[in-house]
Formats: structure tokens, sequence, C-alpha cells
């Protein structure tokens, strides 16, 4: 067979190389062809929501038929995706750099000011809120948790939940104790009383660097310090702030009310050791759903709010829990902001607030969907009085997220070390130490 | 080379053949430039630049910060730097550790395993499996085996032999550096295993006899025949144990998760929180950059220090 004529050859060459290229330039330029439209019927959105459930299957189940009902009524597609909180975070911020993100999106909320300052999402101006209602339909604690103050909010209150402390009724009732306890003091009292052969008085998650941080922020509030200076620059060394982790790591280290095996606890643990009766007292945000998923019915445990250094909480030093919940935001350079404004308006609209919050636990931010009777369990009463009353947003601050990693990590290290016993306000002084000098925000 | 006698009038024919391969090989130069370069390119230039959460919807408007991120990160006095000091000290002892140690029982096991007895294909077999596992199922199982409260370490180490006093943690303190080397060991010797095993087959044996014959040991016979033979496998061979040791970020992030305890927080989960937990992703680069450098000097001293003349022997 005659070998083709090089020109032949130079020509098949040039079609390969152009056909490859052709697919690079292909890949980048499809993702782009959602343009926008005046009328939002018949586009689709992208939502990417949180894991809220007992499971990730769990929330296709309870988010679906919702979606469903949102196409129906206005034309709109949902492409839903579920992003579990481990990846959630790193997703956004890929989503954010790349700008071929979702067009809304569920967020932590404590995470708003530090993707606020990003400039990713949509700030919601008087005028963006006007598409959804206005901004008076949210209840303003859960406002206060949408972004740095003084700026537009980054975000949309969706969820909101609280800290409680949950109790296990009959073990209470075999300690011979008859009520909660309501200040430190009385909770280590009764933990002792409960902390006997393999069970112990309390339960926490000592490797999670989310539940940590929430609960040294509570504890050095309580002890009237803050993690942030009003200007934004971090404080953690003050006395305040190493009293507070100090009380809380040695619940563990020197009250030995907790087991030294939670000092590892990062995948809710506390949560199954709670429903099995092996601790008595869990502190968590709206865990009926999840203890209910566990086996344990909503009789067996009593609710009461987080306790406090001394008196009844409230504000200042008696706050009891953070602003816990999850804020929806949409994509600053979404090609379907109608669409997606009109999606924010029907996930905030007190019907779906009734429906979503119920399934998931939560309280819901929008006042009048508050008058549901579904909201009035002995649970989600306290949660209620809890984030009416005492609880305080976390510091909407842009290094909130650095933050987080830096003491929640010391947090990891200084519970390592309360397992062999007290953990000293030097030690303490020393983590927190190290963690203000690596913020560089 | 039969083409050669062409007249001289043809030169661009000619020029067009010799083009043609360089053509061909354009779309894997493409992609190569596309995956490795231009990643690395992208890594050393934002290492230079200001990168933190204000600038990461525009990432390509941060301002330039000229050295300031290695400053930062090079100034051991400095909490950053002297974590990043602590890391890499931490990583080199790893490292040195974990490579030895899976060099040493993947060779001791490919010579045990090199003369025929029964059931040596299924031993082969198993000794193998630890490699063919995907890493992130094999390193979860161990996670869960080194659990302080239900683990099967402390069962096996505390409940049923008593050779601990008390339950140890393995994921946290001091032993997670010890639980990081095990894995690291457990996941690479069968690497070294497979390798010698391969350099072991081109060793004549008519060596073996004759070393016998001038009555050589079983260990004079490793010492003076099967190691020298294998000089250039072992070469190759701990090389690459190093890199992928000293970069692995599945098994110590997989075991420990985002926040790795002080005594095993090796350099790539070190930058990994340097960079994606808190943001800067100016001065994580920075960091990959010197962890970059570095990996080329220790490689490039180890290829001249090992290089080897021709023998003539």
């Amino acid at each position: 067979m005659r070998r083709p004529p090089p020109v032949t050859m130079f020509a098949i060459t040039a079609a390969i190389a152009a056909a490859i290229a052709g697919t690079i330039a292909g890949c980048s330029s499809s993702a782009t062809t959602n343009t926008g439209s005046s009328t939002s019927a018949g586009t689709t959105i992208t939502y990417w929501a949180s894991d809220q459930g007992s499971s990730i299957a769990d929330d296709y189940t309870v988010l679906n038929p919702e979606l469903a009902k949102f196409t129906q009524q206005t034309g709109i597609k949902v492409k839903l995706e579920v992003v579990g909180w481990p990846d959630l975070l790193n997703r956004i911020l890929a989503a954010t750099t790349s700008g071929q993100g979702p067009d809304v999106v569920n967020i932590g909320n404590t995470w708003s000011a530090s993707l606020q300052a990003t400039g990713a999402f949509l700030p919601w101006t008087s005028q963006n809120f006007a598409t959804i209602g206005g901004e008076g339909r949210f209840v303003t604690a859960a406002l206060g948790s949408t972004g740095a103050s003084g700026q537009p909010p980054a975000a949309v209150p969706l969820y909101s939940i609280a800290y409680a402390l949950y109790y296990n009724k009959a073990l209470f009732a075999q300690a011979g104790i008859s009520a909660p306890p309501a200040t430190w003091d009385e909770l280590v009292a009764d933990g002792k009383k409960l902390t006997h052969g393999g069970n112990y008085g309390l339960a926490i998650e000592g490797s999670s660097i989310p539940e940590n941080i929430h609960h040294a922020y509570i504890f050095a509030k309580q002890h009237g310090c803050d993690f942030f200076s009003a200007s934004g620059a971090p404080t953690f060394t003050l006395p305040g702030c190493v009293q507070g982790v100090q009380q809380f790591v040695n619940l563990m280290g020197a009250d030995k009310i907790v087991s030294p095996g939670d000092a590892e606890y990062d995948q809710n643990q506390s949560v199954s050791d709670f429903a099995s009766g092996k601790v008595a007292m869990l502190m968590w945000q709206a865990a009926g759903a999840n203890l209910k998923a566990h086996g344990m019915s909503a009789s067996q445990y009593g609710v009461a709010p987080v306790p406090v250094q001394a008196g009844a909480p409230g504000q200042g030093t008696a706050v009891d829990s953070m602003v816990a919940g999850i804020n929806i935001a949409i994509y600053k350079n979404t090609h379907n902001l109608a669409a997606a404004e009109q999606f924010v308006k029907f996930m905030t609209s007190p019907a779906e607030q009734g429906i979503l919050c119920q399934k998931y636990g939560a309280i819901p931010p929008v006042s009048s969907a508050q008058q549901n009777p579904a909201f009035a369990t002995p649970e989600l009463s306290v949660i209620r009085g809890v984030l009416a009353t005492s609880a305080v947003a976390l510091p909407q601050v842009t290094g909130e997220s650095q933050f987080e990693q830096l003491v929640g990590t010391a947090m990891k290290n200084l519970f390592a070390d309360a397992v062999s016993g007290p953990v000293s306000a030097q030690t303490v002084e020393q983590q927190l130490s190290s963690a203000q000098q690596q913020m560089t925000g | 080379m039969r083409g050669r006698p062409e007249p001289a009038g043809r030169r661009p024919g000619r020029l067009r053949r010799i083009g043609v391969p360089y053509l061909i090989l354009l779309p894997a130069l493409l992609f190569e430039l596309l995956i490795h370069l231009v990643p690395m390119v992208t890594g050393v230039v934002i290492s230079f630049k200001a990168l933190t959460q204000l600038y990461l919807a525009q990432w390509q408007h941060a301002p330039w910060a000229a050295l300031a991120n290695y400053r930062i990160v090079t100034d051991f006095s400095s909490s950053v730097g002297a974590a990043l000091l602590h890391s890499f000290v931490v990583t080199c002892a790893f490292t040195v550790l974990a490579v030895t140690l899976s060099w040493l029982f993947g060779c001791a096991a490919a010579i045990l395993a090199q003369d025929k007895f029964r059931g040596r294909g299924l031993l082969r077999a198993v000794f193998l499996t630890p490699y063919a596992l995907p890493v992130y199922a094999s390193v979860i199982t161990w996670a869960f085996m080194f659990q302080y409260n239900n683990g099967l370490v402390n069962h096996v180490l505390h409940d049923e032999l008593g050779v601990t006093s008390r339950p140890s943690f393995w994921l946290l303190g001091d032993n997670s550096f010890g639980a990081l080397v095990t894995v690291s060991v457990w996941r690479n010797w069968p690497f070294a295993f497979l390798v010698v095993m391969a350099g072991l087959q081109s060793i004549p044996r008519e060596l073996y006899e004759a070393a016998a014959i001038d009555g050589a040991g079983i260990w004079q016979q490793i010492r003076r025949v099967t190691m020298p033979s294998l000089r250039p496998v072992n070469q190759v061979l701990i090389l690459v144990l190093f890199l992928w040791t000293f970069n692995d970020f599945t098994t110590p992030y997989v075991l420990f998760g985002n926040a790795a305890p002080q005594n095993a927080d090796v350099i790539s989960v070190h930058i990994y929180q340097s960079s994606f937990l808190t943001w800067n992703f100016g001065e994580g680069s920075a960091m990959s950059v010197l962890l970059l450098l570095f990996l080329l000097c220790v490689t490039s001293i180890y290829i001249f220090a090992t290089r080897r003349r021709p023998r003539y022997e």
C-alpha cells in the first residue's frame, strides 16, 4: 500500500489537532449558555442544599416534593444537589473562584460575613429584599447572622436553630435529680451523680471544629469576653476567653463528667451515645429529628436551655446559645436572577417554612410562620425561647472562617490534653495565642 | 535516510516531512501544558499575590505581594513560620521512618518469597492486597481500628492482651505519629515488595551457584550478590517511595480529618489547612513552592549521589 503523500498526512494531523482544540474550547463555553431571559418560566436554576436531614438521601426526600410544587407554580425547574457538610464550604469556594456555580445555595449562617467578603453573593439591598416580600418578614435575631453590620446582608435566613440541653429523663430519675441544671455548677454536680460505671454525665464532640467553636464562643461570652474586638481584630487571649475555653475543656479534664473517648468524636457519636443511654446529657442544636433516627422517642428526653454561670439566661454574660441556622444566598453572577429570587421567595414563604422547618426540626426565621402550632412542642418551645431571649450571633467579621479553623483546632489539641487530666490556664493561653498569631485575614 | 538523494529544490516538502512528527506530538504537548505546567505556573504566580478571601471572586485581580508571603512563612520566630517548620520536621521524620520500614519489609518479603514453596503465589497475592485496595477505603478502616472506644487495636492490646494498662488514644496526641507511620508502611511496603521481586527475577541463578561454590552463606549471598544486583532497582524504588510518602495527603487526611494532631501535622495537610481552610491561598502557595523546591533539591542530590559510572569489570 502506498503511503499517503505528505500533504494529506499534514492535513489529517492538522484536522485532529483542530478537533481536539475545539473540544477544549467547547468545554469552557458550554457551561455559560444559560443566558438571562425576561420570562423566568421554562428556565432551570441550580440549587445546592445543605444536609439538614438525618442523611443526604433524606434531604432529597424532603425537598423534591417541595421543588415540584415550585415548578408547578412558576414553571421554573430546579436542579437540586444536596451537598454534605464536609464538602459544602470547599464547593462554594471553588464555585466562587471559577464563576461556574449554582444559582442558589444554602450556607451555614456563621459563614455569612466571610463569604460576603469574597463578593460572591448578591447583596440583599432593600430593593432586592422587596422582590421576596421585604426584610420585615424575618425575625431580627436571624437577620443578625447574615453578614457584617452596616452592609446589606449576603444571604437570607432560611432555618433557625439554637442549642439546648437534652437530658435523659430515666437516668435523671434514677440519680434522684428532679430538675435539669440551670447553672454550670449544678450541671457539674448532676454530672458527677450520673457518672459511674461506663456511663457519663455529658457528651461532647471533642474533635469537631464547629461544635468546639460554638461552645467556646458561648463560654467566653459568659465570662464577658468576645473573640473579636469591635473593630474586628482577634482578641483570643483575653482572660475571659481563656477562662471560658478552660472551663469547657475541663468538663472532661477536671470535672471528669465527660468520657475521655469523646475527645476524638467528630461524627456525631455523642448523639448516638446520648440516644443509647450511655450518656445522660447532650448540648445540641435541635437534636429531636436526629435522636428519633437513633430510636429515641421525644418522651424519653427532656429539653432545657443550656446552663449559664448564674441566674437566668438572657443577654450579655447570660447568653446560652449561638444563633445557629442556615441562610440561603444567590450567586451574584447568576444568569437567572429573577428565577433565583422567585425561588428564595418560595423557600421563605410562610407555607413552605411551615413544612420544611417542621421536617428538619428547626424554627422558621419568618415571623408569620412561627404561629404554626407544630412549633409549640416542648423541644421547639425551648429553642424558640432561647432564640428570642438569650442567643447571640457568632462574630460577623471577615476572619470568622479562619477563627473557626484555628481555634477549633486549638480546642481539639486541648481536649487531647484533657483526656489525661486538668488543663491549666497557661496551656489554654498558649494554644489560643498561637491561633491568634496565625490569623492573617 | 533512504530518501536522502532528493533534488535540492524540494526543500519545502522535506520541511513538511520533518514537521509532521512534531505536529503529531502537538496535541500531547498541549495537554501536558494544560494538565501539568499551567497549574504549576499558576501556583507559583499565586504565591507572589495577596490572594485572600477578599479577592476570591476575582482572583486574577488580587494585588501583588512580592515576597511578603515567603517572608511570613519563613519567619520561624513567628507563629506561622514556626508551625511550618514544626510540620516540616515532623514530615521528614515520618518520611525517613516510613520509607525505611517499607523498604525493609518489602525486601525481606521479596527475598523470602524468592524460592519456590507451596502457596507462594497465594502469599504473594495476599502481600499485594493493601496496595490494590482503594486508599480511602483502607485508611478509613484503619481509622475505625484506631478508635479509642470501640477500636480493634485497643481491644486487642488492652482488653485481650493487657499490653497497656489503660486504653490509648491513637488518633490524638503522641501516638498519632506512630499510627500514621503504621498505616503508611502498611500501604507502601507491598509496592517495595513488588518492585524488588521483579528486580530479583533478573539476577542470574549462576551468580548464586558460583557464590555458593565459593563458600558464601545465605547472608553473604544477600550482601554480595543480591544487594549489588538490586542497586539500580533500589535507587528508583527509594526515590519514588520518598516522594510519595513526603507528599502523601490522603492517608493523614482520612486518618485525622481537617485538624491533624500536632505530632502528626505533616506538611501536605498543613498546607491544605493554611490555604483551603483559612482561605489564604497566597500563603499556602508560597508554602507549596518551598516544598516543591525542597523536593527538587533532595531529588537532584539523591540522583547525583547515587549515580554510578558504568563498571567495566
